[in-house]
């Protein structure tokens, strides 16, 4: 409860920030509208109000204020304008329409799963193959771990262009690049947690006599369950980075990613800051998800939580 | 004939991890580094005798001594590239972002207030796409590294900010009460225990920030960018089909990445040697 109540404070402060930093940010353009239809502004020209700093031009014209929060195409949209682009994008759209946030979110949330179930899947079978061969893990993991401190979405569109020459596009390249995102921290999570199992456990099912089989299912899968869904809820957000990313270079006409590109090219601001909106809603709703099977999951496994 | 031979590379490389892998001397710290170097030669020839046996087109996937010779011929240009990118983009960003999310850990820090109602933000955003801000961010910064070193700033902001938080808080009672004995004031104990206990959430932190840099500055580049920089190159080298440059630079940018992050952990090392996870092995 105190803490939901400082959060709440927090939250009202950003927002009263922000408010705040859309007065400098735009009274350039209100003031550059406002000289257009023939009003008194001072400094005269534009080219005058260039060299001024943009609190003494508030300052000056303390009659454009109420204005700089209602601006087309702001610097800095104001809260509400972007809240009233989500609503209008996505309640009173059609979800066929292009103009839909929720077509466009549909198809990167495809290309996401889509990857995601992908990278994991790899990753999980790797790490299955890491922990029984020693080969494996002594060849292998170095290269994993040396990995992530690549950064890999430079592949991006690469692998995009390539797959296009020779015939694969649409949803599967933005696919692969969430798949190699999420791959990694899937991997290296799972190797961890299939190892976490300590030398007492391990010592009590040979006692048992139990195969390796029997040893993988009953011991090392379950303790590696809360590992694996902390990499899923990183491998989860990589993943939808990497589609987003994917989606720019090739000048995709549908998905976040490409409202973002077409929103920056236009000067959209108001696209640009609503698909950022809906991209980080998105990222929370599946973590959140996420966390609800984990809890679930471990739950009724009898874990304590 | 050439797949062949990769076919005879690669029964020869595992065979030879295996015998390494297998042998008495497996635990030794030449084996542990032998074992990953042969697999990734094993790798690259492969690679290279699968692109001449198959003839693969260039513009598919050029051979790693295709992608050296480009390499070497290119240097000037790949060196202008990362200067741009990750010299100032990068590192410059890396660093503000850093340092500005350490001052504003040690300020929440004193205010129990603000550390609940800012942690669960802090958190939230981290697992947010914050790469998408980088139109916005280079609309309002023009196409210059400024920009890109505003989406670093962005980016790594809050996971360090989080960690550094998480180690300031890592102290217990005791230490604390010890501290209080000795009258030392706020200042002391926060540079004498408080510091040093956090330092391994810190480099967490940075450790984490040393990769989103390297993706922030690069990314930001697709959004607009002058015509130097490693994301610039990049996309127009995909367009040009030139994808053996393509290749040289993002050899260039694992090459920052590992070194980046290595130089990190370097001074991690050094810093915290007291801590059981660096005094292991």
């Amino acid at each position: 409860m105190k803490t939901l109540c400082s959060v709440l404070v927090v939250i009202a402060g950003i927002v009263g920030i922000w408010y705040l930093a859309c007065v400098p940010m735009n009274i350039k353009g209100v003031l550059d509208q406002a000289q257009r239809a023939g009003e008194v502004v001072s400094p005269e020209t534009a080219k005058d109000r260039r060299d001024v700093k943009a609190w003494a031009l508030v300052a000056q014209n303390s009659f454009a204020i109420d204005r700089v929060w209602s601006v087309e195409r702001p610097r800095l949209p104001a809260p509400h304008q972007v809240v009233t682009e989500l609503w209008k994008t996505t309640v009173e759209k059609k979800i066929t329409s292009k103009r839909s946030l929720i077509y466009h979110g549909q198809v990167t949330l495809t290309a996401t799963l889509m990857g995601f179930a992908i990278g994991t899947g790899l990753g999980i079978l790797l790490a299955v193959g890491i922990v029984h061969s020693k080969v494996m893990d002594m060849s292998i993991m170095p290269w994993a771990i040396v990995s992530q401190t690549i950064p890999i979405i430079a592949l991006a569109p690469m692998i995009i262009v390539v797959l296009y020459s020779i015939g694969v596009q649409g949803m599967l390249p933005k696919a692969i690049i969430a798949a190699y995102l999420s791959f990694f921290p899937v991997l290296v999570g799972m190797v961890k947690g299939l190892r976490s199992p300590d030398t007492m456990q391990l010592d009590l099912m040979k006692t048992y006599n139990a195969s390796g089989a029997a040893v993988f299912w009953k011991l090392r899968l379950p303790s590696s369950l809360s590992y694996l869904f902390a990499s899923f809820k990183i491998g989860i957000s990589a993943a939808l980075v990497g589609a987003i990313v994917g989606e720019l270079p090739t000048g995709a006409v549908a998905g976040l990613g490409a409202r973002l590109l077409a929103g920056s090219y236009y000067g959209q601001t108001v696209q640009i800051w609503s698909a950022l909106f809906a991209a980080a809603l998105l990222a929370a709703a599946l973590v959140a998800i996420i966390g609800v099977i984990e809890r679930v999951l471990l739950a009724r496994m009898g874990a304590k939580s | 004939m050439m797949v062949f031979a990769a076919l005879c590379v690669w029964v020869c490389g595992w065979l030879l991890n295996l015998r390494l892998a297998r042998s008495a001397q497996s635990k030794t710290l030449t084996v542990r580094l032998t074992v990953p170097i042969i697999f990734g030669v094993t790798l690259v020839v492969i690679w290279e005798l699968l692109v001449h046996g198959l003839d693969v087109p260039m513009v598919i996937l050029p051979g790693p001594t295709q992608i050296v010779a480009r390499f070497a011929t290119s240097l000037p240009l790949l060196w202008a590239d990362f200067t741009q990118t990750i010299l100032k983009g990068a590192l410059g960003g890396y660093l503000i972002g850093c340092g500005a999310a350490f001052a504003t850990a040690v300020f929440i820090d004193r205010s129990p207030f603000l550390r609940r109602g800012l942690l669960p933000v802090g958190n939230f955003v981290a697992a947010l796409p914050v790469v998408g801000t980088a139109p916005i961010l280079v609309m309002w910064f023009g196409f210059d590294w400024h920009s890109k070193a505003a989406v670093v700033v962005v980016m790594v902001f809050f996971p360090m900010l989080i960690n550094t938080v998480a180690g300031l808080r890592e102290t217990d009672h005791m230490q604390r009460d010890l501290m209080q004995t000795y009258a030392a004031n706020y200042g002391q104990s926060l540079l004498k225990l408080r510091l040093p206990a956090a330092l391994p959430f810190i480099f967490n932190g940075l450790k984490i920030g040393t990769t989103l840099a390297l993706i922030g500055a690069i990314v930001a580049e697709f959004f607009g960018s002058p015509t130097v920089g490693m994301g610039f190159r990049i996309s127009t080298s995909v367009g040009q089909l030139a994808l053996d440059m393509v290749w040289a630079e993002i050899v260039v940018a694992a090459l920052a990445g590992s070194l980046f992050y290595g130089g990190v952990a370097l001074i991690e090392r050094a810093l915290t040697f007291w801590h059981p996870s660096q005094r292991g092995s």
